[in-house]
């Protein structure tokens, strides 16, 4: 069936199968594969993106659900002009990233994250990113780097 | 992974999903999907058609209604988390939904699709148990209404019968002492065992993942009543009751943290 929806500012209309999943949507009929695939069931958080500003695991939902919806993926995070959003600064200059696989995922959440607490605790922020899993372990720069966006956010 | 194919369509009104759901025995219903769509991925659902009943707009509500909080089918966790009008007169219930997975999950996730789902290992159908919560049930016959604790019949299986939608779940006002004691080794586990306890004139006390769906632990319920003490009375947490065995814990140790957890709740619920 014809869904159409809104991916990073820009409306998209495709033929899908009922069965597929937002993230294979997204990677394989839009070519957006900054958004990964890890635990494939709802648990790591990898394919972390925002459905109508709010951050959703897109293995866990289907595209025709979200017809007619909203989406943004990592890539719709920077300006047009390449200029990376605030979080994508902060985790480069916080050291927020090692190997990078849940990256894309962690800028999702995190700025799901601020828009509904603009001013996390680092208590906050490591409850409000416990759906996304660091398997280097790298959580620590990662809290940095959303409690620093948090403040470079607020003072924009 | 992804499910097996079926049809999808979308229902605008409750009478629509419900023509729809006479008509084809293997229909399911959607909502957020996150109970649904992963047993679909892993092939233990294999509906013919899903309908969609997501964007019926008027299910999702949460209204004050003098001695209940009246909450629409689809209003999702986040939601129920955030609600001042839960937060002022059911607290447990928001604190129970904002232990719900994690903040995406809890984004998609409606109380009518986990209480629906009816899971024993998930957090809201105990607690809306412990509440002593109404269900709505609506259907081309009208709208029944179910005692929580007459709704969960089996694993996986509820009173709700094809052609039947839960549309709304009525939770008395519980301002009294409570408690949730949610025993998981990581974050946004699902919980070994979870008891929760209110105190609205008796004690109610259910428990998390001790058995195929929710359960009201009766045996403590009644010697509270009786007048033992919380001890005595959290010693009795799994009687009558046989606990499942999985990689996270075997039964025998399931027991001994029903005891101990129901023996939390009690003191919390005692001191706020």
């Amino acid at each position: 069936m014809e869904v159409t929806m809104t991916v990073n500012g820009a409306k998209v209309s495709k033929d899908v199968e009922p069965r597929t999943l937002l993230v294979h949507f997204v990677r394989d009929q839009l070519g957006l594969t900054g958004t990964n695939i890890g635990c494939d069931t709802s648990s790591c958080g990898a394919c972390t993106l925002h459905v109508n500003g709010e951050s959703v695991k897109s293995c866990t939902m289907l595209a025709v659900q979200a017809d007619g919806q909203d989406i943004t993926t990592i890539e719709g995070m920077a300006k047009a002009d390449g200029e990376m959003h605030p979080m994508q600064k902060a985790f480069q200059e916080n050291h927020g990233l090692q190997c990078g696989y849940c990256t894309p995922g962690m800028v999702m959440a995190a700025t799901s994250l601020l828009a509904e607490n603009p001013h996390p605790t680092e208590q906050e922020v490591r409850h409000g990113l416990e759906g996304n899993l660091c398997r280097c372990t790298g959580y620590h720069n990662i809290v940095k780097a959303v409690l620093a966006a948090a403040d470079g956010m607020a003072e924009v | 992974m992804f499910p097996s194919s079926f049809d999808y369509v979308r229902a605008s009104s409750v009478s629509e999903a419900i023509s729809i759901l006479n008509n084809e025995e293997d229909a399911k219903l959607i909502a957020g999907g996150h109970s649904l769509l992963p047993l679909m991925k892993l092939r233990l659902a294999n509906p013919s058609k899903l309908v969609d009943i997501g964007r019926i707009s008027d299910l999702s509500y949460i209204e004050d209604r003098g001695d209940h909080v009246a909450i629409g089918a689809l209003t999702r966790h986040h939601a129920i988390e955030n609600s001042q009008v839960i937060k002022a007169s059911v607290p447990m219930l928001s604190h129970v939904a904002s232990l719900v997975g994690d903040p995406s999950v809890r984004h998609r996730g409606t109380l009518g699709g986990s209480v629906s789902h009816g899971d024993g290992a998930s957090d809201l159908p105990a607690a809306i148990l412990a509440l002593d919560a109404t269900l709505v049930i609506t259907s081309g016959n009208g709208v029944r209404e179910v005692e929580a604790k007459n709704f969960f019949k089996g694993f996986l299986e509820t009173d709700l019968n094809q052609g039947e939608i839960l549309t709304e779940i009525k939770v008395p006002k519980a301002t009294g002492g409570w408690s949730y004691q949610k025993f998981n080794r990581r974050a946004q586990d699902w919980a070994i065992v979870g008891v929760a306890a209110v105190r609205n004139g008796s004690t109610k006390i259910s428990l998390v993942n001790m058995a195929s769906m929710p359960i009201r632990a009766e045996a403590v319920e009644n010697a509270l009543s009786g007048g033992a003490s919380i001890d005595e009375a959290a010693a009795l947490a799994s009687e009558g009751i046989d606990p499942p065995s999985d990689l996270n814990a075997s039964a025998d140790y399931r027991r001994h943290l029903a005891s101990v957890l129901v023996r939390r709740a009690l003191a919390e619920a005692n001191s706020n």
